[in-house]
C-alpha cells in the first residue's frame, strides 16, 4: 500500500465551508412538501383541536370539579395545553425524523443524489433538519392558534412558547436522525415510538404534574428532554416562569439538539460515504 | 481525466479494489468490465468523491478528491446504478431539484430543463409524475438530470442493467451522442455487447484488480482467436469431447452446456468435427467477444 489516506474526504479546512450549501437541500424538501402541504395543515389543525376538546373540556370538566380544583391553580385546559404544544411538537418532529430520513437514505436515495452534486454531508444534514424545524414551527403555531382559539392559552405568552416548542422539536430531530440512520429497516422506528416517545408523551408532565410519580420515576422524567419543553411552555403561559429555571431547560433543549447533531454528522459520513 | 495509481478501497477485511491503475483520456469512452463484485461500482464510487479511497492515489480533472471533493462534483454528471429519482415529482421538477443543487439560477436550469427533456425523449412526459414511468424513461431522466451542470465527465454505474433490448439501443444512441459532443464517458457493465458497443478502452475487472486493458478489438486480438465455434452435444457431460476435438483449435473451454472452439475459422472446425463422425445437436461458429476474452483470463462467463 502506497499512502494511507483512510480519512474523511475534506479534513478540517472543509469542514467548515461544509453546511453553507444547506440551502439547496432544503430547497428539495420545500418542493417536495408542496404536494402535502395542504394535508399536513388540516391534520396540524383537527389534531390539537380534538385532544384539547376531548381531554382539556371533557375530562378537565371532571378534575376541576375535584377537591383541588385544577392544577396548581390553573384549570385542567390551560394546565395541559401548553403540555400538548410541546408535545406536539415532539411528535412532528419524531414523525418528521424517521421515516423520511430512512426514505431518504434507503428507499429513495435522495440522499445520495444530492451527494453525486456539490453538496457534503454537512449541507445534506444541515438542510434537512432546517426543512424539520419548519415543520415543527408550523404545526406549532397552528396548534397556539386553536389554543387561543377555543381559550385553552390566554396569555401572550404564548408567543415565546411556539418557539420553545420549536426548540423542543430540535431536541428530538437532531437525536432521532441520528438513530434513524443507524437502522437497516423501519423496524427500530416502532420500538422508539412504543417504548420512548409514547411513554414519554404520558410521562413527562404534559397530562398531570411529574411529582404524581412514583420517586425514580420522577428522576426519570426529570431526564427527558420533553419534561423541560413542558415545563417552560407551561411557566410562560401560566406566566410563573422565573429566569433560571427558563435558562436552565433552554440550555438542557440545546445540549440535546447540538448534542444530537454532531451524532447525526457522525452517522450520516459513516453510512454515506463508505 | 483520471487518473489512478495504485488505488485501493477496503472495507473491513475485504479488499473491494485492489490497486489498480488507470488513465481516462479527455474526450474518451472509458469502461469498466466485470461480474458482480469486482470492484467496479466501488471505484466508481471513489471517482465521484463520495468514497475514500483506502489507499494508492487518485486525481480527478486534475483535483485531490479528498480535499476538492465538492469542485469536482460541481464538474461531474453521475448516473448510479439505482436512479434514485423522486417518484413523487414530475419529471420536469426533477431536473429542476437537482440544478438546483449545483447552485444554478432558476432561468439557466429551466431552460436546460427543456433540452434536456428533448435529448432524452421526455418532453411529452415532462408533467408526468415519475411513479410510472417505464424503467428506460426513468433511466433516460436520470441521464437527463446528471446533465444539468454540463458536467465534462460523466461517470454512468451499469447505464442498461434491467432494461429491455429496445430501451438499451435508445439509451446508447443517446450516449454516443453525448460523446460526439465531447463529454467524456466512464462506464460500468457486465454486458460484452455494450463494452463493445459504448468503450473505447476498457478494462477487465476480476476480484478487485485489472486483468487485462485495452480497446475491445485489441483485447479479442491478444487474448482470444478471431472466431469461435460453439458446439452442443446430446451428453450431460461435454469434458469428454475435448480430447476428441483438441487439435481441432487453439484451446478449448468446456462450458457445463457447450464447448467453445477458439480457431481463426469455425466453419472449417465445422466440417472437421463431422469429418470424425461427431455429431453435435448444434453447430454455431461466430466472432470473439468480449464475453470470450474474459472466460479466457478468469475461467468463469460475465453473468453467471
Amino acid at each position: 500500500m502506497a499512502t494511507e489516506t483512510n480519512t474523511r474526504p475534506g479534513g478540517d479546512s472543509v469542514h467548515h465551508r461544509e453546511g453553507r450549501m444547506a440551502g439547496r437541500a432544503f430547497a428539495y424538501w420545500l418542493t417536495s412538501y408542496r404536494r402535502v402541504w395542504r394535508g399536513t395543515i388540516v391534520n396540524g389543525f383537527l389534531h390539537p383541536l380534538f385532544f384539547l376538546v376531548a381531554m382539556g373540556f371533557g375530562l378537565g370538566e371532571l378534575v376541576d370539579s375535584g377537591a383541588g380544583g385544577g392544577i396548581d391553580g390553573a384549570s385542567y385546559v390551560n394546565f395541559i395545553a401548553p403540555g400538548l404544544l410541546a408535545a406536539q411538537a415532539m411528535q412532528t418532529a419524531v414523525g418528521e425524523s424517521t421515516y423520511p430520513v430512512m426514505g431518504a437514505l434507503k428507499w429513495h436515495r435522495h440522499y445520495y443524489a444530492m451527494l453525486a452534486t456539490p453538496l457534503g454531508i454537512r449541507d445534506v444534514v444541515y438542510g434537512h433538519v432546517l426543512f424539520v424545524v419548519l415543520r415543527v414551527a408550523i404545526t406549532s403555531t397552528v396548534f397556539a392558534m386553536v389554543a387561543a382559539m377555543v381559550g385553552a392559552i390566554t396569555s401572550p405568552w404564548l408567543i415565546v412558547a411556539v418557539p420553545v416548542a420549536v426548540l423542543v422539536g430540535l431536541a428530538f430531530t437532531t437525536p432521532v436522525f441520528a438513530f434513524a440512520a443507524r437502522q437497516d429497516n423501519d423496524g427500530g422506528f416502532n420500538v422508539l415510538f412504543r417504548f420512548v416517545i409514547m411513554p414519554m408523551f404520558l410521562f413527562s408532565g404534559t397530562f398531570f404534574p411529574v411529582s404524581q410519580l412514583p420517586g425514580v420515576l420522577e428522576v426519570v422524567a426529570w431526564l427527558t428532554p420533553l419534561w423541560h419543553g413542558v415545563d417552560l411552555c407551561r411557566a410562560l403561559v401560566l406566566e410563573t416562569a422565573t429566569p433560571l429555571d427558563s435558562l436552565g431547560h433552554v440550555a438542557y433543549l440545546l445540549v440535546w439538539a447540538i448534542g444530537g447533531l454532531w451524532w447525526t454528522v457522525t452517522n450520516f459520513r459513516k453510512r454515506l460515504l463508505t | 481525466m483520471i487518473s489512478a495509481h495504485k488505488l485501493t478501497k477496503r472495507f473491513g477485511e475485504f479488499t473491494a479494489v485492489d490497486g489498480i491503475d488507470i488513465e481516462v483520456r479527455r474526450g474518451e469512452a472509458f469502461g469498466f468490465l466485470g461480474p458482480n463484485g469486482a470492484g467496479k461500482s466501488s471505484t466508481m464510487r471513489m471517482i465521484g468523491c463520495v468514497s475514500p479511497p483506502s489507499g494508492g492515489s487518485l486525481r480527478i480533472l486534475g483535483l485531490d478528491p479528498a480535499t476538492d471533493g465538492p469542485a469536482i462534483r460541481a464538474r461531474l454528471g453521475v448516473v448510479p446504478q439505482r436512479d434514485a429519482l423522486d417518484e413523487e415529482l414530475t419529471v420536469r421538477e426533477n431536473i429542476i431539484v437537482y440544478g438546483r443543487y449545483f447552485g444554478l439560477p432558476r432561468s439557466v436550469v429551466r431552460d436546460r430543463a427543456d433540452e434536456l427533456l428533448e435529448f432524452a425523449q421526455l418532453t411529452e412526459r415532462a408533467e408526468s409524475l415519475v411513479e410510472p414511468l417505464s424503467g428506460g424513461m426513468k433511466r433516460r431522466l436520470t441521464i437527463a438530470r446528471s446533465l444539468i451542470n454540463q458536467p465534462e465527465l460523466l461517470l454512468l454505474d451499469e447505464p442498461t442493467t434491467g432494461l429491455d433490448p429496445q430501451a438499451r439501443h435508445i439509451l446508447w444512441d443517446r450516449l454516443f451522442r453525448l460523446k460526439r459532443g465531447g463529454t467524456t464517458l466512464v462506464i460500468t457493465t457486465h454486458y460484452m455487447d455494450e463494452a463493445e458497443q459504448l468503450c473505447d478502452r476498457l478494462v477487465v475487472m476480476d476480484g478487485g484488480r485489472i486483468v487485462a486493458s485495452g480497446s475491445p478489438r485489441e483485447l479479442i486480438a491478444l487474448h482470444s482467436t478471431r472466431e469461435v465455434l460453439e458446439l452442443r452435444f446430446a451428453a450431460d457431460d461435454h469434458a469428454p469431447y475435448q480430447p476428441k476435438l483438441a487439435d481441432l483449435a487453439e484451446r478449448i473451454e468446456v462450458l457445463p452446456d457447450r464447448l467453445l472452439l477458439y480457431t481463426d475459422d469455425g466453419d472449417a472446425a465445422a466440417a472437421a468435427v463431422h469429418e470424425r463422425g461427431l455429431e453435435p445437436l448444434s453447430v454455431l461458429a461466430r466472432r470473439s467477444t468480449l464475453e470470450d476474452v474474459f472466460l479466457h483470463l478468469t475461467g468463469r462467463s460475465l453473468i453467471d
